[in-house]
């Protein structure tokens, strides 16, 4: 099977006057379609450059990065965008979410910026709503949600578009830990029954154990790359 | 695009005060543009009317006291007659019509009413020379002017303000207790180019002007029109070479009379307007450029508060060129709004500019078009470094942005 991320050798140095700091040293990692796995490490491990760099906000210095086969490692900016808008989707710790933008405005945002939106986007918005319990909020505003519902608005644009890879970067770290649950709960969910490859950043070693495979950075390199000991995994489905 | 348009649209709906007072800065400065130029091109027009109701082909000769003619004494201006009319008309190729003119300011009375007016004394050609239509009645003739008949034709103010309502002609009016019998009316000419009220005048033969009012022999001008509008220069020639001869002035003597021409003249009064209306236009298009720097202020605000959402936007696929369109169609529809309703500002300003100032404005539509060009141009110009700036963004510090 093909991968979906193949990350080989890739550096990432930062400049900053005259100081080097490298904040990727070698890294190399293959995720196979469908696959859950948790990043994990110490702030300064290389885990948000990391991030940054499979979700294509930025490009390695060296080494070379594939998704879905492809190298996307030497791509323009635009290019990157458009990459970004066909087979990524993001979802971050402070929400990130249009204000005085509706429910369906943020979940519809990606398609704007590609297509005309069709009565099958809308068919489909009506279906990811429903599956992520957001039905009847379609014209609420964000500020009108709890912050387990914006994450579940986020969740929902995320995948929108059908992305290769959905990037959750912390995405708990703005919520109690109930409506953290509920919001792994849904992200496994995607994972388990609609198959969306899903990278999760995180530093909670609690959260990091709803995926199946724990990579842990250090000084950014990859210290361990296991299977998760003691999977999270819901036995009760989600209705 | 229809996308882009509905966000930027949003945006301006969103900040409703911060967006009117934007749009307000290029109201102001379209509006200024159009109130300029539609005074500027109104007195264009004006002085262009004048210019045709004057007649291109008109020339008038006036006497002047030269420096010679002056150490002579005070009666250094009695130089033009009638003969010398008569002679121009009868020698000079180039001239088709003569009349002989004097003039003088006197009260003219009808019933109680009294209305102080310029009489001129004018000949039965006076009429084909200024090209002025009656309104009512006949026009001066030679018989009148032989045999000093007691009439006179009136202008239209004349007629208004001693007769209101009622027909002139064949009523009697009574100047220095002397009564003239109204024999017509005068159509309205408007003011002159240099802002007279032609229609404020009582015409009658000269010689009646002459004898029964002044009691002068001399004439205070003659008007001459031309056999074309081009024989004009040949006819100043002919002019000054008879009057000179007439006069008997010797090669070393100057002109004891001028020669205008109403083309010359008209031209001079049309050289300023202009210049009046590039001066103005020049001042209205400075206020157009400081709403241009309000639109930029603004747009510079507006992208810096909305680093986040340009993050968020670049992240879910938006390229350079999306956000640097969404900004730029943000100022060009803050800057089209205003032009639009700057223009409407602009034409309603000037209407009333016309009306209470009585200044003539003009508006044509190829004025209009070219404000709201510029002011698109405006909206363009000052937005696209602020949208530039948006585009330019790195998404990963945009997102991060508090």
């Amino acid at each position: 099977m093909q991968d979906i991320v193949l990350l080989d050798d890739v550096y990432k140095i930062y400049t900053m006057g005259e100081v080097k700091v490298t904040a990727l040293e070698g890294v190399s990692l293959a995720m196979k379609k469908g696959e859950f796995v948790a990043i994990m490490g110490a702030s300064g491990s290389g885990k948000s450059t990391m991030m940054n760099i499979l979700g294509c906000l930025d490009s390695p210095t060296r080494g070379r990065y594939y998704l879905e086969g492809t190298e996307v490692s030497r791509l323009s900016k635009n290019e990157l965008a458009e990459i970004r808008n066909k087979k990524l989707g993001f979802v971050f710790q402070s929400f990130n979410l249009l204000s005085r933008t509706t429910v369906v405005e943020n979940i519809e945002l990606p398609l704007i910026y590609s297509k005309r939106i069709s009565r099958n986007d809308i068919d489909r918005i009506h279906h990811i709503m429903r599956v992520l319990g957001l039905d009847g909020f379609q014209k609420h505003y964000p500020n009108q949600l709890s912050g387990g519902q914006q994450q579940r608005v986020a969740i929902a644009r995320a995948i929108v578009n059908n992305p290769a890879l959905l990037l959750a970067d912390e995405p708990t770290g703005n919520l109690d830990s109930a409506t953290s649950r509920d919001v792994m709960n849904v992200l496994c969910d995607l994972n388990h029954n609609m198959g969306i490859t899903i990278v999760l950043v995180t530093h909670e070693t609690d959260i990091a154990r709803y995926a199946r495979r724990i990579v842990v950075l250090k000084d950014g390199k990859v210290l361990s790359d296991t299977p998760s000991q003691t999977s999270a995994m819901p036995l009760v489905q989600a209705p | 695009m229809t996308a882009l348009f509905k966000i930027a649209l949003r945006a301006i709906m969103r900040n409703k005060l911060r967006s009117s007072l934007t749009i307000l800065g290029i109201i102001i400065g379209v509006g200024a543009v159009i109130v300029m130029v539609s005074i500027g091109q109104g007195a264009k027009a004006f002085v262009e009317e004048q210019l045709e109701s004057l007649g291109t082909n008109v020339l008038i000769v006036i006497p002047i006291s030269t420096t010679h003619a002056a150490a002579r004494g005070t009666t250094g201006t009695i130089t033009l007659t009638v003969e010398d009319a008569l002679a121009v008309e009868k020698e000079c190729s180039a001239v088709s019509y003569v009349s002989p003119g004097v003039r003088t300011t006197t009260q003219v009375v009808y019933g109680n009413m009294n209305w102080t007016t310029g009489v001129s004394g004018v000949g039965p050609d006076y009429q084909i020379i200024r090209n002025w239509p009656l309104e009512d009645g006949r026009f001066i003739t030679q018989q009148d002017v032989n045999i000093m008949a007691k009439v006179c034709v009136l202008g239209q103010t004349v007629v208004t303000n001693l007769f209101g309502t009622l027909d002139p002609v064949d009523r009697w009016v009574r100047i220095n207790n002397i009564p003239f019998r109204v024999i017509g009316a005068l159509s309205a000419k408007g003011q002159s180019p240099t802002g007279q009220d032609q229609d404020d005048t009582v015409l009658m033969p000269y010689t009646t002007v002459q004898r029964k009012i002044m009691g002068i022999t001399h004439i205070s001008y003659m008007l001459a029109s031309t056999i074309t509008a081009e024989a004009r220069f040949e006819a100043i020639e002919q002019i000054t070479s008879l009057l000179r001869q007439r006069h008997r002035l010797r090669p070393n003597e100057e002109n004891d009379f001028t020669v205008i021409s109403q083309v010359e003249f008209a031209s001079t009064v049309m050289e300023t307007s202009h210049t009046m209306t590039i001066l103005l236009g020049s001042i209205a298009l400075v206020s157009l450029f400081v709403g241009g720097i309000g639109i930029m202020n603004i747009m510079l605000v507006s992208t810096t508060e909305r680093t986040r959402e340009i993050g968020i936007r670049m992240a879910v696929g938006a390229k350079e060129k999306d956000i640097l369109f969404q900004f730029l169609i943000e100022s060009t529809v803050l800057s089209s709004i205003g032009g639009v309703a700057g223009i409407i500002f602009g034409i309603f300003t000037s209407k009333l500019v016309s009306y209470y100032g009585g200044w003539p404005s003009l508006l044509s539509s190829p004025s209009v078009a070219v404000a709201f060009f510029f002011s698109n141009m405006v909206g363009i110009f000052f937005g696209y470094y602020p949208a530039r700036k948006a585009s330019r963004l790195n998404p990963i510090e945009a997102l991060r942005y508090e």
